[in-house]
């Protein structure tokens, strides 16, 4: 008898195993349109004013789909030109969180949305909403603001080294094949 | 009884292997590469189908045969083991020469499928890409250069060279009726050379799960005559039709001023993307998303205002557009013939 309900157990727990991770690919339009504006500075006088927060900065912050997302148009719509994978180049290194306008989703979405002085562009009418949230939660994780486990890889080509399968093994290391 | 059975049985066969004719199979071949496959796979078949049965006789008659009643079970018998001996070693030789002769058969059909595009004239670079395919035809003067996306013609009754690779996941190019499939490797080419024997509309698919809309990355090989063919990539390499009507028109400035022009290439705009399909002559393709959706004016505008319902996860994002914004980018497109 006990025997039979685990038989019945088993199969129930396997297919519950089955569930699929929910993405969210249609604009959530109940969690408003990305539109509030975002102070430049904290800096207010009278003392410091609370910073804007957005509904969906929680919603795509750490989210590992939205940030693979994000690394993709991070290539398609060429932020390499300027910022070089990160790095810094024409435009600042985003390896840090120690950023001109501020390292929050919040500021981050402005930046790409409405543009900022000497260089950076506004996307707000060439890139959708949400799109520019998952380009904002990349570029956070860049400088290891998101956790290593939701984050997007480096690409192969930008690794230092090839892949551990790919290594030589002890034996033959530093002997020519 | 058994004969109505038997009948049933028959037409049930009958019927499935009519379901393999005309559209995508590799049982209705319609070139040289395909006739070669379909034959292997028939050859294959009927000779393992023959060992099975004789495998099969062999083992049931004995069993249905009363064993002799022995006087000395216990006795050897050298005649007897001599002649068992024997026949198991007909049987292994049997086996080893029909493997022998099948690997043989199946090198030397490989043979001819590496030697269907030697003298090939046309070079085509297919690129897949979740989930839809980049078309590219070579030539060595640069302003003949052609690129499409998902519908590849082809010049019928002459070799054509495939270049197949990928740029994000590994996908493979399967058109059923003209040849086998082939992967595409992101940073590695293979290639694929095949040949229509006559002119028709061949139908391919994905043949390698690439994610979650695998199923709707359909390909169309196009097989027209030469003539048909030449003006067909002549009328191609012009730019788009500039619109005329006014609904058009605004299409076009909301397409340059909107996100489509990020990802996609108009020939003649200052739109230039080149991470989506090129929509130069979007109009002129029989289907739109890779094989999804019939062209037409209500498919076009559904799959701008929904991407995300018709194909969940592919790479086109929602724009929000207004109606009367959604209609005017629709003119504009189907214009783009």
């Amino acid at each position: 008898m006990r025997a039979a309900v685990a038989m019945l157990l088993f199969p129930i727990l396997v297919l519950a195993a089955c569930q699929r991770e929910e993405r969210d690919t249609r604009p959530q339009s109940a969690l408003g349109s990305g539109e509030q504006p975002t102070p430049v500075t904290t800096l207010e006088p009278g003392g410091q004013r609370a910073s804007a927060s957005d509904n969906k900065a929680a919603s795509f912050e750490a989210n590992a789909f939205h940030m693979s997302e994000g690394k993709r148009l991070f290539g398609w719509f060429n932020c390499s030109g300027c910022h070089a994978n990160g790095g810094g180049g024409m435009g600042p290194a985003l390896m840090d969180e120690k950023w001109i306008y501020g390292s929050s989703m919040e500021s981050i979405h402005a930046t790409i949305r409405d543009g900022r002085p000497n260089g950076m562009p506004r996307f707000g009418d060439k890139i959708p909403d949400d799109q520019i949230w998952e380009l904002a939660a990349f570029v956070r994780s860049l400088g290891g603001n998101a956790p290593s486990s939701a984050a997007p890889q480096r690409n192969d080509d930008m690794m230092v080294h090839p892949s551990e399968n790919r290594l030589p093994d002890a034996a033959t290391l530093g002997k020519s094949p | 009884m058994t004969r109505v059975a038997s009948m049933a049985l028959a037409t049930a066969g009958a019927l499935l292997l009519q379901g393999c004719a005309g559209w995508q199979s590799a049982l209705d071949p319609k070139g040289p590469a395909a006739s070669e496959l379909a034959w292997l796979i028939w050859f294959f078949t009927g000779l393992s189908a023959l060992v099975w049965v004789l495998v099969m006789i062999a083992l049931v008659v004995p069993l249905m045969m009363r064993s002799r009643a022995q006087a000395e079970p216990l006795a050897i018998d050298a005649g007897a083991d001599g002649r068992k001996l024997r026949v198991v070693m007909t049987a292994v030789g049997l086996t080893a020469l029909i493997l022998v002769g099948l690997t043989l058969l199946s090198f030397f059909a490989n043979r001819t499928l590496a030697a269907i595009g030697s003298d090939a004239s046309l070079t085509i670079r297919v690129t897949g890409h979740q989930w839809w395919w980049e078309v590219r035809y070579e030539d060595a003067t640069p302003s003949r250069i052609l690129t499409t996306a998902n519908e590849i013609h082809i010049p019928a009754g002459e070799p054509v060279r495939l270049l197949l690779t990928s740029t994000d996941v590994i996908h493979s190019f399967w058109i059923p009726s003209l040849s086998g499939k082939l992967d595409l490797i992101p940073g590695h080419m293979n290639v694929l050379d095949l040949k229509a024997d006559k002119p028709g509309v061949y139908r391919g698919q994905c043949a390698e799960f690439c994610g979650a809309q695998h199923a709707n990355m359909g390909t169309f090989i196009i097989a027209e005559p030469r003539a048909k063919f030449d003006a067909w990539w002549n009328d191609q390499l012009q730019p788009a039709a500039a619109p005329t009507a006014d609904e058009a028109k605004a299409g076009e400035e909301l397409f340059l001023k909107r996100p489509c022009v990020m990802c996609h290439r108009i020939g003649g705009t200052p739109a230039g993307g080149t991470v989506a399909p090129d929509l130069t002559h979007l109009a002129s393709r029989q289907t739109l998303a890779a094989g999804t959706l019939t062209m037409s004016r209500g498919n076009l505008a559904a799959w701008i205002a929904d991407p995300q319902g018709i194909k969940p996860g592919s790479h086109m994002p929602v724009v929000e557009l207004s109606g009367d914004e959604l209609n005017a980018v629709v003119a504009y497109l189907e214009g783009l013939k």
